[in-house]
């Protein structure tokens, strides 16, 4: 689902794929919240695992904040720690 | 004094009135020392994600709060003796958010909960092409047979 978002946009060279920038920089993006599951479950896989960051290509220092935004949100059972 | 935000899981089974006097007991240890209760936020009964001591369903109460750090310890002490509250979690935060929480926002939004969050429709699409492609087989073998 999500981590296959990478949009292949106007081709230009063979091969070479624009670096897509963090959803959570810059102007008006969102804030990163614990109870924010509709948010957050953007970044987990089907089973519910993490996705790194080389394919959400969120930002190393956001990506540290989301991450303890999903454990805590896994923590008090808004968001599963696995589906199966 | 610093601000945390605060938010226990209740058992199922006792009632949502039940739940606000255990609020204010746990506000009240936070006020007898000289904090305040800043926001305060029930979320109702909602369903956990999964089982936690036997339990599918809890009621969410959130706290926003400013105390210091012996008050807390004294209010994580008093909510792991109490047998109704399934967990609790207490986190430093820099400021209290301006209005209701996106909990609550969502929860106006629509009370009645349909299916879970958008975004998934590519999902369902490939579930239902899965889903027709078995059956048109079946028909094959089913007329081959007849």
């Amino acid at each position: 689902m999500t981590q296959l978002e990478i949009k292949r946009e106007a081709v230009r060279k063979p091969f070479s794929r624009r670096r897509k920038s963090c959803p959570f920089s810059g102007p008006n993006a969102p804030t990163i919240d614990y109870k924010d599951t509709k948010l957050l479950s953007r970044y987990t896989s089907e089973r519910g695992k993490i996705v790194p960051s080389r394919i959400s290509a969120v930002s190393a220092k956001k990506q540290r904040e989301l991450a303890t935004a999903i454990k805590r949100s896994r923590f008090l059972a808004l968001m599963p720690y696995v589906t199966s | 004094m610093r601000l945390y935000e605060s938010v226990f899981i209740a058992r199922q089974d006792i009632s949502a009135t039940q739940v606000e006097t255990m609020a204010d007991e746990f506000a009240g240890i936070i006020t007898s020392t000289g904090g305040s209760i800043q926001k305060r936020e029930y979320w109702g009964l909602r369903s956990l994600a999964y089982r936690i001591k036997k339990n599918r369903k809890g009621h969410y109460i959130m706290f926003n709060m400013e105390t210091d750090s012996e008050t807390l310890k004294e209010y994580e002490r008093v909510m792991g003796l109490n047998e109704d509250v399934l967990r609790f979690l207490n986190i430093r935060i820099e400021e209290v958010e301006e209005g209701p929480s996106i909990i609550m926002q969502n929860k106006n939004e629509r009370p009645s909960r349909g299916p879970r969050e958008g975004g998934r429709d590519d999902d369902r699409a490939d579930a239902s092409k899965e889903a027709t492609a078995p059956k048109s087989d079946d028909g094959a073998t089913e007329s081959s047979e007849g």
